[in-house]
């Protein structure tokens, strides 16, 4: 065998057994994030402050506009998606290479157009079709 | 053979195969793979909670939020699925330190806990039937028990998924394989309580607020 070829073997030999530590390292080659006690600790005490201030909002009644209540428990539930989307789901620009925050960021846009899209065409469906509509109520005394 | 090898790995000459194994192959792609699967999955919770935006507020003169909603029932059930959360987190940090009687226990609280949500959401249809609060009664309670129901049936699914994986790294130890179907778990269980923030606040806090 040539000196060439025991070469390539020995860099095989050397990936697979890359590969092989890779493996029992927990695969941090893949690009997959993972947390910390910290981080994980920091996210759980985050989203126990962000359940808790909706759940006392609505049930002690603290904010008699129930307007004003609805947008910051909203706001609140946001916020909290987006501490678990960090802190336990890890989601970075860096995880797989970028892909996985190109696929959220997909999604997110979807869902708004879905929920964003069917709330206004359903509203305005209800609010112009619905009997009772100012245009059907000018209309009713030329109908016998 | 010698100038065989030397044309495969030299820059100029073209490469039919590749002398270097790719590590990351198998692991990148499950982990990615699983996260297009949750984002598909956030597409049919959003097309559900599209149509209780729209639907919602129709009872059809039958009960609304406010007759059928226990706060204090959903503010425990919300603790317990909070607290998989992190018992989960904690399974996953024994698991990258090697340590598989933590990661087993951790687990198994987790699958506790669930299993607490479990049971109060079944509790709570089984008194919303009870009062005749079925899904047939008005598009509100048709639009209330599929949307929370599809989420109670992915945490009965998480549960299930957890319980083979007690069982298979109680035989099999924390093998690569297992590895990765904790890893995949771990996001399909935090998934599950982004899911249902979306359900806590939509549903049952701003249904009280109507």
């Amino acid at each position: 065998m040539s000196a060439n070829a025991q070469t390539a073997n020995a860099q095989i030999a050397r990936g697979g057994h890359h590969a092989h530590d890779a493996d029992h390292g927990h695969g941090h080659d893949s690009g997959h994030a993972h947390g910390t006690r910290k981080t994980y600790l920091i996210g759980f005490a985050l989203s126990v402050v962000l359940t808790a201030i909706p759940f006392w909002l609505v049930m002690a009644e603290v904010i008699s506009n129930p307007v004003t209540t609805t947008f910051l428990i909203m706001a609140c539930g946001l916020a909290q998606i987006l501490v678990h989307m960090i802190y336990f789901l890890h989601m970075n620009a860096k995880s797989e290479g970028g892909w996985t925050l190109m696929a959220a960021i997909f999604t997110i846009i979807v869902t708004l157009i879905a929920l964003v899209g069917s709330l206004w065409v359903m509203y305005h469906l209800n609010t112009n079709m619905m009997p009772g509509h100012t245009m059907e109520a000018t209309d009713t005394p030329e109908v016998p | 053979m010698s100038t065989n090898v030397t044309t495969a790995s030299g820059a100029d000459a073209p490469s039919f195969y590749d002398l270097e194994p790719h590590e990351h192959a198998a692991h990148g792609s499950t982990h990615l793979g699983f996260w297009l699967y949750l984002m598909s999955d956030c597409l049919i919770f959003a097309s559900l909670f599209a149509i209780y935006g729209v639907v919602g507020g129709n009872y059809a003169a039958g009960p609304g939020p406010q007759d059928l909603f226990d706060l204090r029932l959903v503010a425990v059930s919300t603790a317990a699925l909070l607290l998989s959360s992190i018992t989960y987190g904690f399974a996953v940090l024994d698991m990258n330190e090697g340590n598989q009687r933590g990661t087993l226990l951790w687990l198994s609280l987790t699958g506790l806990l669930g299993a607490a949500f479990m049971g109060l959401t079944l509790y709570e249809f089984y008194h919303l039937i009870h009062e005749s609060a079925v899904p047939q009664r008005s598009a509100f309670l048709s639009a209330f028990f599929v949307l929370v129901g599809t989420h109670a049936l992915h945490v009965f699914f998480g549960i299930v998924w957890l319980v083979v994986l007690l069982v298979q790294i109680s035989q099999r130890g924390l093998v690569p394989a297992n590895r990765i179907r904790v890893d995949c778990l771990s996001m399909f269980w935090h998934f599950l309580d982004v899911i249902w923030i979306g359900v806590f606040t939509v549903v049952y806090l701003m249904g009280m607020l109507r």
